[in-house]
């Protein structure tokens, strides 16, 4: 795909943890598939640094980024979780569970004619904040919803 | 028919005494306070909630990964003789023939002189037609988080091939419908050091245990609730397992021995129970809590 | 290796439905064994998604995916007969490709 719209979105990041990562040879100039996993921000234990991670900083709560989940979830090993955004121009999509011990669980960056959009089934370690962070025009939006994760009876 | 039903008994209590030699956790606490409900068609927003969970999660079912390796193993020459099971067993439906034998069976099979269920009856072939050996397959019979068993595979791929169909177990072959009398008789059956049957949670409407609604397995619907969704993907560690190791489970919360793997009691037991369910539409392999 | 993926691709209207499903552990590194050993960390990190050569999805994913991962995506402009070429690559160098075909 378009190495420059990820390098571009990576660049938007320039913090020194990210200029450590191209300094260790992390991030290459070319697309290479697993090369640049965003290790500082999905390693980061809580959601500033996970945000941070992604460059999104403090996003804004916007009404036409939807996240669908469910109130409460019968497994939390298993929670299917919706992201639909309607804000022009979005270029890529993240979900974090804000109490999860590495609350940053995927990002999504799309092109060629992807809507703006993801479906994906995720872990909960307990009842938390679900937040999902769509990226825009170079700006950062945040939708979140809690889920409450039950313990069940027996098998089913 | 009488013999048969003392000998399944005989065979739980003889393990009984295995189990007495090795208890799990003594301190275990009782699974099932079974408290009634109010009205067992009052769903509340919990329940209502788990549905909506459980519909997203069948639109997009792991246990088709699994079907896919089962229709793989299904169709390659394996084992000691190097034969395939499409071209060496028989569910019911003729040799190889997979289409709408799951919700057929357990039936009898005069070849194995046993009513089996789909399970136990691929096990069959797996021994008599491409020569593995039962104890192998009887060692590690369920999946866990870092293995799956070929014969869960197998089932899993069979039972996707009588999706949407009805559940039809031949009661009318009086060898079927004395299996599923015994059955019946093992759900009744109380021992253990709870005095638990499987009809102590599972014998009447409303009962719930914590938050998941109990069926009441004596009636169609209730039956056909104990019987969708298996195989099913489990949730909890994301393994796939059969209809056999849910009575296992069953026995083993009951704090009963666990019946042998393939057995007859389990056989008999899933003949009650699927034979309970008979008319109702069978979905395919599903998910589960 | 790898288990295969299962993709579908299908037109509803102008939209093409993607939905992929892999069979990976996804194991966080926190989870302990029976015997108490923690089980090593191991999951997918990087996804893809191509639809008629061009890359329409690129994703990033940690250890908090389920196991078994499944996910759904949207794209416009695509037809039947489009090839579909998902990819993926774990923490430990693993990876796997699969190909469908837009129905």
């Amino acid at each position: 795909m378009n190495t420059t719209r990820r390098t571009v979105l990576k660049g938007a990041t320039a913090s020194g943890a990210l200029a450590a990562l191209i300094g260790a040879g992390a991030l290459r100039p070319t697309h290479v598939l697993a090369a640049e996993w965003n290790k500082a921000a999905f390693e980061a234990k809580d959601t500033a640094g996970a945000l941070k991670g992604i460059g999104a900083g403090t996003p804004v709560e916007s009404k036409d980024l939807i996240l669908k989940v469910p109130d409460i979830a019968e497994n939390g090993a298993v929670v299917p979780v919706d992201v639909i955004s309607n804000i022009p121009k979005t270029t890529s999509i993240a979900i974090l569970v804000e109490k999860n011990p590495q609350p940053l669980c995927s990002e999504f960056d799309f092109a060629n004619g992807a809507m703006a959009e993801v479906s994906a089934r995720i872990k909960m370690g307990q009842t938390s904040l679900v937040k999902a962070v769509a990226k825009a025009d170079g700006k950062f939006y945040v939708a979140q919803k809690e889920v409450k994760v039950t313990v069940g009876g027996c098998g089913g | 028919m009488k013999q048969n039903l003392i000998g399944a008994l005989c065979a739980l209590a003889v393990m009984g005494g295995a189990f007495a030699q090795a208890p799990k956790k003594p301190s275990a606490k009782p699974v099932a306070k079974a408290a009634a409900a109010p009205a067992a068609e009052v769903k509340d927003a919990a329940t209502l909630e788990f549905e909506k969970f459980r519909a997203e999660m069948e639109d997009s079912n792991p246990a088709e990964l699994f079907e896919a390796k089962g229709q793989e193993q299904w169709n390659s020459r394996r084992g000691p003789k190097n034969v395939s099971l499409a071209e060496s067993c028989a569910l019911g439906q003729g040799v190889g023939k997979v289409e709408g034998a799951y919700v057929k069976m357990p039936r009898y099979f005069a070849d194995a002189d046993a009513v089996m269920d789909a399970e136990r009856r691929i096990v069959w072939c797996m021994v008599e037609k491409q020569g593995f050996k039962f104890d192998d397959i009887a060692s590690k019979p369920f999946a866990n988080e870092t293995f799956t068993p070929d014969i869960t595979n197998l089932v899993t791929y069979v039972a996707g091939h009588s999706r949407n169909m009805k559940i039809a177990v031949p009661l009318n072959d009086p060898k079927v419908r004395d299996a599923y009398e015994v059955g019946k008789e093992i759900a009744a059956y109380r021992a253990g050091p709870y005095d638990f049957s499987c009809n102590t949670c599972h014998g009447a409407d409303g009962k719930r245990i914590r938050m998941q609604n109990l069926p009441n397995l004596s009636t169609p619907k209730g039956a056909m609730s104990g019987v969708q969704g298996w195989p099913g993907y489990r949730m909890t560690g994301g393994v796939m397992l059969t209809h056999q190791w849910r009575m296992g489970d069953c026995f083993r919360q009951q704090r009963f021995p666990q019946p042998k793997y393939a057995s007859d009691a389990v056989a008999y037991l899933l003949t009650y129970m699927i034979g309970n369910a008979n008319g109702q539409v069978y979905k395919g392999p599903g998910i589960k809590r | 290796m790898a288990d295969p993926m299962k993709i579908r691709a299908q037109m509803k209207g102008d939209v093409t439905e993607i939905r992929v499903l892999m069979g990976h552990a996804m194991e966080t590194g926190q989870r302990k064994d029976a015997a108490g050993a923690t089980v090593p960390a191991h999951f997918i990190q990087s996804m893809s998604v191509d639809v008629g050569g061009k890359r329409v999805v690129d994703g990033q994913i940690g250890t908090s995916v389920s196991r078994n991962p499944v996910f759904g995506f949207k794209m416009k402009g695509a037809k039947v007969g489009d090839k579909v070429v998902v990819s993926w690559v774990d923490n430990k160098g693993d990876k796997r490709s699969d190909e469908a075909v837009v129905a």
